[in-house]
């Protein structure tokens, strides 16, 4: 198996991003779903990564770390909503929470 | 390709792997630190050593430790895990993993079909990110601290406990 660095990182960075987007589609807890989404993050980081030492710029670089200031800005904002959530329906089921009671 | 790299993505996607198979959330979420930290390592493999450090610190190490005292706080135990259990029937995720197995083979094709001529790994120093973070990308590392602040302001609103609505002096009244 002899493959090009950048061709493996996107190969990997890819794995990464379906397993994430997998683990969304068929978890209904709804904190792994915040995981799931933490997941798929961190995979668009790695080809941002990847992408900067294939190209030699620092850019790619830059753009992993708005992604890790914004997952961080996510994830206070998911728990809090899960918080209330969970203190409103006494679950954490997602489904439980499909209907808007406007 | 080096063999760290391979084994750390090995040890990643594994983990990654676990994660979404996992029933008990705390399982989960350390199974979720091991696969960052193979993400980390991968990382450094590619000429980013200060982009391995950051998401040490700040995913496994913020980010996760943030969820896991939320999980702790909220006092999730066997229950969840005997719930998610049977709401994760075969039935329910046999065709979205189908789909993805589906997006994921059209992505190895497009990958691979494209063929690059061999550059190798360049490595980029932190020098060269700092003064591109702090020249041409000033605006958006400003952008970036706004969100963080909306961040906390948002965080702080949603989760405040619910408000009494009576008022002090008639609840006085009240227990009189």
């Amino acid at each position: 198996m002899n493959l090009h660095p950048t061709t493996a990182g996107l190969l990997l960075a890819g794995i990464l991003f379906v397993l994430g987007l997998i683990s969304v589609l068929i978890r209904r807890n709804i904190i792994f779903m915040l995981l799931s989404v933490e997941i798929m993050l961190n995979a668009a980081g790695l080809a941002f990564v990847v992408a900067a030492s294939h190209w030699g710029q620092a850019d790619g670089q830059v753009m992993f770390m708005f992604i890790l200031a914004m997952a961080a800005a996510e994830v206070s904002v998911g728990l809090a909503l899960i918080l209330q959530l969970y203190h409103q329906l006494r679950t954490l089921d997602s489904d439980e929470a499909s209907r808007m009671n406007g | 390709m080096d063999i760290a790299f391979i084994v750390a993505a090995l040890i990643a996607v594994a983990a990654t792997v676990r994660v979404i198979t996992c029933y008990n959330i705390m399982h989960a979420l350390l199974y979720l630190v091991v696969s960052l930290l193979a993400v980390a390592v991968v990382l450094y493999t590619y000429g980013a050593p200060f982009m391995a450090v950051l998401e040490i610190i700040i995913y496994a190490g913020a980010i996760m430790v943030l969820i896991i005292f939320f999980v702790m706080m909220l006092n999730l135990g066997l229950e969840t895990a005997e719930h998610e259990k049977a709401w994760l029937r075969p039935r329910i995720w046999i065709v979205p993993g189908i789909f993805c197995v589906v997006l994921l083979g059209e992505l190895l094709y497009l990958i691979l079909q494209n063929k690059q001529p061999s550059a190798g790994i360049q490595v980029v120093p932190p020098k060269q990110v700092g003064m591109a973070l702090f020249g041409p990308y000033l605006i958006a590392v400003e952008l970036t601290g706004i969100l963080l602040m909306a961040g906390i302001v948002g965080a702080y609103h949603l989760g405040r406990q619910h408000k009494k609505t009576v008022h002090r002096f008639l609840e006085n009244n009240l227990n009189t």
